[in-house]
C-alpha cells in the first residue's frame, strides 16, 4: 500500500511525520519511506542507513547531429517548448526547456535529432533494518522535478510488492511535482498547522486530493497554537483527523538537531502511534 | 528600481511572514509581489482588494473529438506521457497528464486531437492599506508549475512600479530550487535568505544559495527561530560570512508570527515589540545595502 505524505503548504512537518512514523513503523515490520520531495530532499537527513542502491538519473533530450541536418525547420515548427531553434546554418537545443516528447526526433525526416540521456539528479536507496529510505534528488539547476519523481517511483515500483507498505514524502503545493507524487497512491495524509496558512493551504490540497479521487486523513501538527478553525474544517467536511501532534518547543528542538522526535517526547510520540495505528487499520480495510 | 527577493529553500521558515513586514514598512512606495503562486499565503496577511483580476493561459491542452477518432490508437503510440486512454473503446486525454506537446495532433490520421489554450491560473492587481499596491496570482490545482505564471507576476509588479514611479519591488518568492524559484529570481537586485537554524534548514539554505550564485545579485540572510538551537545559528552565521552573505538579523522562535496571522495581520503592526524593532532595523538595513552596492542590471 502506498501512501502518500502531503501538504499544501510547506514546513508544517510533512518531513517530521514521515521520518517518525516509518521509524515507529520499522520497529514491528518492513517499511519503505520514499523521499520524493526532490527540490528539497530532508528525509534522509533523519536517518542513518547502509547504501543498497545508488543511481544517476536522465531524461532524454535531443542533441542536434549537424552532418545529417537538412535544415527542414519541421523540428522548430514541432516544439511547443521553444525548445529548438533553427538558424539556418545551426539547430540549437535548449535541453532545460525540452519536456522529453521526443516530437522532433521522431518526426525529423534525417534522424538529425537522436534523443540522448541527461543527467537531472540522483537516486539512493539505503537500509536500515526493516526500514528502507528510497530518495530522489534534483540536481541544481534543473527546472523540471516530475521527470524525478516518476522515475523515483517507477523503481518503488519495481523493487517492491504491492503488499509492501511505502510512504512517500510528497513535495509541498498542489502543482504538477505534488499531483505526480500524489495522484497513484491508495491513501494521502494531509499534515497541517491550526493556523490560517495552513487552513488556507490544506483546502487547496483537500480539493486536489479529492480531484484526484484519493481518500484522506488530516494530520494536526503544533497542535495548540493558532486556533480551532482546522478542526471546524475538517468536521465540516467529515474528513477524518487521525492525529493532533502537540505543539512542543522540545520537539522543535529535536527535528532542529536532525533527531528522532517519538524517543525523545512522549505526548508526541503518542500521537505518532495513532497516526501508525489509523495506516493500519486502513491496510486491514484494503485487504480485506 | 530596486527588485528585492525573498526565499528560502525550506517552506516555513516565516518568508511570508517576513515579506509582509517589509511591505508593510515599505508602505506604498513599495510594489508587493507574491510569487509564490502554488501556495500563495500573502494575501492573507496584507488582505489585498483583488480590485482587478485576469486568467492566465500557458501551454496546450490536447482534446480527441469523438466524432471524427476512428479509434487507430496512434496518437497512444506516441505520447510519452500516458496521457491517452482507452475508456469503453474510445480514445480520450487524461488533462493532469498531458504535457500539451502537440505530437498526437500532429500524427492523427484523422485530424481528431485538438489543441486549445491551456488556463493556468489567474493573477491579480490589488491595493493594500497601506496604499501600495500588490501583484498576486493564484496556480490552478495541478497545473504546471513553470515559471510562467511567476514572470507574468513579476512583469505587472515592474509596469505598476514604472508607471507610479515606485522605486521598490518587493518580492515573496517560491520554494524549493526548481523553475518558479528561478523565475523569482530572474532580474532581481538582491535576495534575503529565510532560513531556520535545523538540519533541514540549513541544509536547503545551501542548496538554494548554490543555484542563486548564478545569477548576480547581492545577498542577505535572516535567521528565524535562532534560538531553537544556538549552536546550529552559529553555523548558519559562519556559513554566511564564509559565502559573503549579508546577515540582517537573527530572530527568536517567537508565537508573535502565529497571533499576527491569526489576527490577519504583520507583526510589525504591533510596535514597539522586540520582533518589530528586529524587522524594522532588517528593512532599513537592506535598504541601505541597496544603496551602497553594485547590483544586477535590469533586463
Amino acid at each position: 500500500m502506498r501512501v502518500a505524505i502531503a501538504s499544501g503548504k510547506g514546513g508544517t512537518g510533512k518531513t517530521t511525520v514521515s521520518v517518525n512514523l516509518a521509524d515507529l513503523l520499522a520497529r514491528h515490520r518492513p517499511v519503505v519511506l520514499a523521499d520524493l520531495d526532490v527540490e528539497e530532499p530532508n528525509s534522509g537527513l533523519f536517518v542513518q542507513a547502509e547504501t543498497v542502491h545508488e543511481e544517476a538519473v536522465h531524461r532524454m533530450v535531443p542533441s542536434w547531429v549537424a552532418d545529417q541536418c537538412t535544415f527542414c525547420g519541421v523540428c522548430q515548427e514541432v516544439c511547443q517548448f521553444n525548445a529548438l531553434i533553427e538558424t539556418g546554418s545551426e539547430v540549437m537545443v535548449f535541453r532545460e526547456l525540452c519536456h522529453s516528447c521526443y516530437a522532433c526526433s521522431e518526426l525529423c525526416p534525417v534522424e538529425a535529432l537522436p534523443m540522448t540521456p541527461m543527467k537531472i539528479g540522483d537516486l539512493s536507496h539505503r537500509r536500515s533494518g526493516s526500514l528502507d529510505l528510497v530518495q530522489g534528488c534534483l540536481d541544481i539547476g534543473q527546472e523540471q522535478a516530475v521527470p524525478l519523481i516518476a522515475h523515483t517511483l517507477d523503481y518503488l515500483g519495481a523493487r517492491f510488492s504491492k503488499d509492501t507498505l511505502i510512504l512517500c514524502d510528497a513535495p509541498p503545493g498542489t502543482a504538477c511535482s505534488m499531483i505526480e507524487a500524489v495522484k497513484d497512491a491508495d491513501f494521502v495524509l494531509l499534515v497541517t498547522e491550526p493556523t490560517p496558512f495552513g487552513l488556507h493551504d490544506l483546502k487547496l490540497a483537500v480539493e486536489t486530493v479529492r480531484g484526484l479521487g484519493r481518500p484522506c486523513a488530516v494530520v494536526i501538527n503544533r497542535h495548540g497554537l493558532g486556533n480551532a478553525d482546522v478542526e471546524a474544517y475538517c468536521r465540516q467536511e467529515g474528513i477524518p483527523v487521525a492525529a493532533r501532534l502537540p505543539h512542543s518547543r522540545e520537539a522543535a528542538q529535536c527535528y532542529a538537531r536532525g533527531q528522532l522526535i517519538h524517543p525523545h517526547v512522549p505526548e508526541v510520540a503518542a500521537q505518532l502511534e495513532a497516526v501508525a495505528g489509523f495506516i493500519q487499520r486502513i491496510e486491514q480495510e484494503g485487504a480485506a | 528600481m530596486k527588485e528585492i527577493v525573498v526565499i528560502s529553500g525550506k517552506g516555513g521558515t516565516g518568508k511570508t511572514s517576513i515579506s509582509a513586514s517589509f511591505s508593510l514598512l515599505g508602505g506604498e512606495d513599495v510594489i508587493t509581489a507574491d510569487c509564490d503562486v502554488d501556495a500563495a499565503d500573502l494575501h492573507l496577511l496584507l488582505a489585498p482588494d483583488f480590485d482587478h483580476a485576469e486568467d492566465f493561459y500557458s501551454g496546450l491542452l490536447a482534446r480527441i473529438d469523438p466524432s471524427r477518432c476512428d479509434e487507430c490508437g496512434i496518437c497512444a503510440q506516441v505520447c510519452r506521457f500516458d496521457a491517452v486512454h482507452v475508456v469503453d473503446g474510445h480514445h480520450h486525454i487524461r488533462e493532469l497528464d498531458c504535457e500539451g506537446c502537440g505530437y498526437c495532433a500532429r500524427v492523427c490520421p484523422q485530424r481528431a486531437v485538438q489543441l486549445q489554450e491551456r488556463k493556468v491560473g489567474q493573477w491579480y492587481r490589488s491595493r493594500l492599506r497601506t496604499g501600495g499596491t500588490m501583484v498576486h496570482a493564484r496556480l490552478d490545482i495541478g497545473a504546471e508549475n513553470s515559471g510562467k505564471l511567476v514572470a507574468k507576476v513579476k512583469q505587472e509588479a515592474r509596469e505598476a512600479a514604472r508607471e507610479q514611479g515606485r522605486e521598490w519591488i518587493l518580492v515573496d518568492g517560491a520554494p524549493g530550487i526548481g523553475c518558479p524559484v528561478m523565475s523569482s529570481l530572474s532580474g532581481a537586485d538582491a535576495v534575503v535568505f529565510v532560513t531556520e537554524p535545523t538540519v533541514s534548514g540549513f541544509h536547503d539554505l545551501r542548496r538554494v544559495y548554490d543555484l542563486v550564485r548564478r545569477f548576480d545579485m547581492a545577498t542577505a540572510c535572516i535567521v528565524n527561530k535562532a534560538d531553537l538551537n544556538p549552536e546550529m545559528t552559529r553555523s548558519v552565521h559562519a556559513f554566511l560570512q564564509e559565502a559573503g552573505i549579508r546577515h540582517l538579523a537573527d530572530l527568536p522562535y517567537d508565537e508573535a508570527f502565529t497571533e499576527a496571522m491569526v489576527e490577519g495581520c504583520t507583526v510589525v503592526e504591533k510596535e514597539g515589540t522586540p520582533l518589530a524593532r528586529a524587522l524594522e532595523e532588517s528593512w532599513t538595513r537592506l535598504r541601505t545595502l541597496l544603496g551602497t552596492e553594485r547590483t544586477g542590471d535590469h533586463p
